[in-house]
């Protein structure tokens, strides 16, 4: 086969790498592929029309205003916020004991444990749903938004993990160390020098559990009780064409929160893994 | 959480360097830390799934349970033709989606690790955005888009397209499965990604210097070293495929009705339990298998090519 290279071949293929004209269309292409949909709900809810139809029908903020005078929906967002930062803050303190045990201290049976925890990412929804309904039916408990808050933790735990490790791996032991030597105790280590290095990844652990239960519609559709989350109402709603316009309106604005989260945890993990580069830089 | 982890911390560094016991590793200090957060997935994971097992091969008997052991629900499950054709739906529109999702998915990767450039982060963000929006959400942005009255339709109307709207766009198992590749896109792009990240670029290089076209040499470089990558996208879209509840709900219409339907049926009004933990039992293996098989066939084929 070397035989066949020639000069030619040597200068086409140098970089081996090249750029080609029509992938970053196609890639342009799966981007509008991935965000048209979803930017229609804004679209339509600004929309002065119950119906989803071209062409536009005039702008109006009628659906939105309509959305302040609705009980119902004002008593799910409630329960969505509730469960919200009940969620983030149980799946995020447990995950940070899980993270900093993996990444910290090495144990035997370290995979199994870790693949059972991450284990809901690879199983449909549904199954972890069900088989919760049963042990909550079973024992007697009440469906309520506590059981709701004890199954989307389940849920959230994997995505909690994935973004503490990577916020825990890297950070300098040398430092945890260096404090002890120096008369610092260990809850004033864990205060003074841990958390303010780990603290981007905690806050953005927080911020994407949260947003994952606020979004999260199978485990509470089983789960909840009489009080619906929002995903829960707006199932209810979808039964009613007439309804659509305020759902719109709604699906809205849960996106554009959704989208103000997640943005800020990402940038708050960027700021995370400079501050371990720089802390092992100095240490 | 800060008193857990130092209470856990503290007798491991502050004991005496003599007499060094099992009680002061790093492994026990590791089993500490974890194992609240291990009970908590015991509790809420494992053992509800082991109870979905144990149903499955009891009875109901009316409003009590029947606790001999037996196969029936199995039975049913396998060969009553609504639960045979629904988890055979399942398990093909499961199979179309992930493989749909990682073809189309595999190129944007590929551009991403190869030409993002300083703005990689930037470009996976843009990717992944869409994926942490409520999916409810984005199932409903689909009705929307394919409805009789819908943009699609409309749209191609009020253009003067069609004349008359389309009425195959909804309510099919076509639906479903756009409606889900849209959905898991951003799931199969990350596990690509990082494998892709993994491979060192001179092997390339190499393959090129030493006379393989572009082709060649992702066939016989790339695609190999990837597999990883491409294995964990397809396990990590197959499998939760498979259970998907909203999408056949809200779009898939009656040709589109797919094996949650059947299960969530018997826990709400069929109320019988022990046969929807058959069905859900009976899913996970079979959809488990046939990720297996996939797996192996992934790797034949490259071993082949190679």
């Amino acid at each position: 086969m070397s035989a066949s290279v020639t000069g030619a071949k040597f200068s086409g293929g140098r970089h081996g790498i090249r750029k080609s004209r029509w992938l970053p269309i196609y890639v342009t292409v799966y981007l509008g592929f991935l965000y048209l949909p979803i930017l229609l709900l804004p679209l339509f809810s600004f929309n002065n029309a119950a119906s989803t139809t071209f062409p536009l029908a005039g702008f109006t903020t009628k659906w939105y205003a309509a959305l302040w005078g609705n009980s119902a929906m004002l008593d799910a967002a409630r329960n969505s916020l509730f469960v919200g930062v009940c969620v983030s803050i149980l799946s995020t303190g447990l995950a940070i004991c899980a993270a900093r045990a993996i990444t910290r201290y090495p144990f035997r049976g370290q995979r199994a444990a870790t693949g059972l925890i991450m284990a809901p990412l690879f199983l449909p929804e549904i199954i972890v749903a069900v088989s919760l309904l049963m042990i909550v039916l079973q024992i007697g408990l009440e469906l309520s938004l506590a059981t709701v808050i004890f199954g989307q933790t389940v849920f959230c735990l994997p995505y909690a993990m994935s973004v503490l490790i990577s916020g825990f791996e890297g950070f300098d032991q040398s430092l945890e160390e260096a404090s002890m030597d120096l008369g610092e105790t260990a809850l004033g280590t864990f205060r003074r020098v841990t958390l303010p290095v780990v603290a981007p990844a905690i806050v953005s652990s927080l911020l994407v559990s949260f947003t994952i239960s606020l979004d999260e519609f199978i485990l509470a559709f089983f789960l909840s009780g009489t009080e619906p989350t929002l995903p829960v109402y707006i199932w209810g709603q979808l039964r009613f064409a007439a309804k659509l316009p305020s759902v719109l309106a709604l699906g809205s604005l849960m996106l554009v929160l959704s989208i103000l989260l997640i943005t800020i945890a990402e940038v708050l993990r960027h700021r995370a893994e400079r501050r371990i580069q720089g802390s092992s830089f100095n240490g | 959480m800060v008193a857990v982890s130092t209470m856990a911390e503290g007798p491991s560094k502050s004991a005496p360097r003599a007499g060094r016991r099992w009680i002061d590793s790093d492994e026990a200090t590791g089993l500490t830390l974890i194992s609240p957060t291990l009970l908590y997935a015991l509790a809420l994971l494992f053992l509800p799934v082991l109870i979905v097992i144990a149903y499955s091969f009891w009875t109901q008997d009316y409003l009590t349970i029947d606790r001999t052991f037996t196969l029936e629900n199995y039975r049913v499950a396998l060969t009553e033709p609504i639960y045979r054709d629904l988890l055979a739906r399942s398990l093909i529109i499961a199979l179309v989606v992930s493989v749909v999702t990682v073809v189309f998915s595999y190129p944007v990767a590929w551009f991403i690790s190869f030409h993002g450039g300083v703005h990689k982060n930037l470009w996976l963000f843009l990717i992944t955005v869409p994926c942490w929006t409520s999916y409810l959400l984005r199932v409903m942005s689909w009705k929307v888009v394919l409805g009789y009255q819908g943009v699609l339709n409309t749209g191609l109307m009020s253009t003067g397209i069609i004349d008359t709207p389309v009425t195959s766009l909804l309510y099919n198992s076509n639906a479903v499965v756009i409606t889900l590749v849209h959905s898991w896109a951003a799931f199969a792009i990350l596990p690509i990604f990082v494998s892709l990240e993994k491979i060192d670029r001179s092997l390339i290089e190499a393959a090129h210097d030493l006379g393989d076209n572009k082709i060649m040499s992702f066939l016989r470089v790339t695609l190999p070293l990837s597999l990883p990558g491409v294995i964990s996208a397809f396990l990590i879209v197959m499998i939760p495929t498979v259970g998907d509840y909203v999408t056949p709900k809200l779009v898939g219409g009656k040709d589109g009705v797919m094996i949650a339907t059947a299960i969530q049926a018997q826990f709400g009004k069929g109320a019988n339990w022990p046969l929807g933990a058959a069905l859900s039992v009976t899913t996970m293996v079979i959809v488990s298998a046939m990720a297996g098989l996939v797996v192996l066939a992934l790797k034949l084929f490259v071993r082949w090519i190679r």
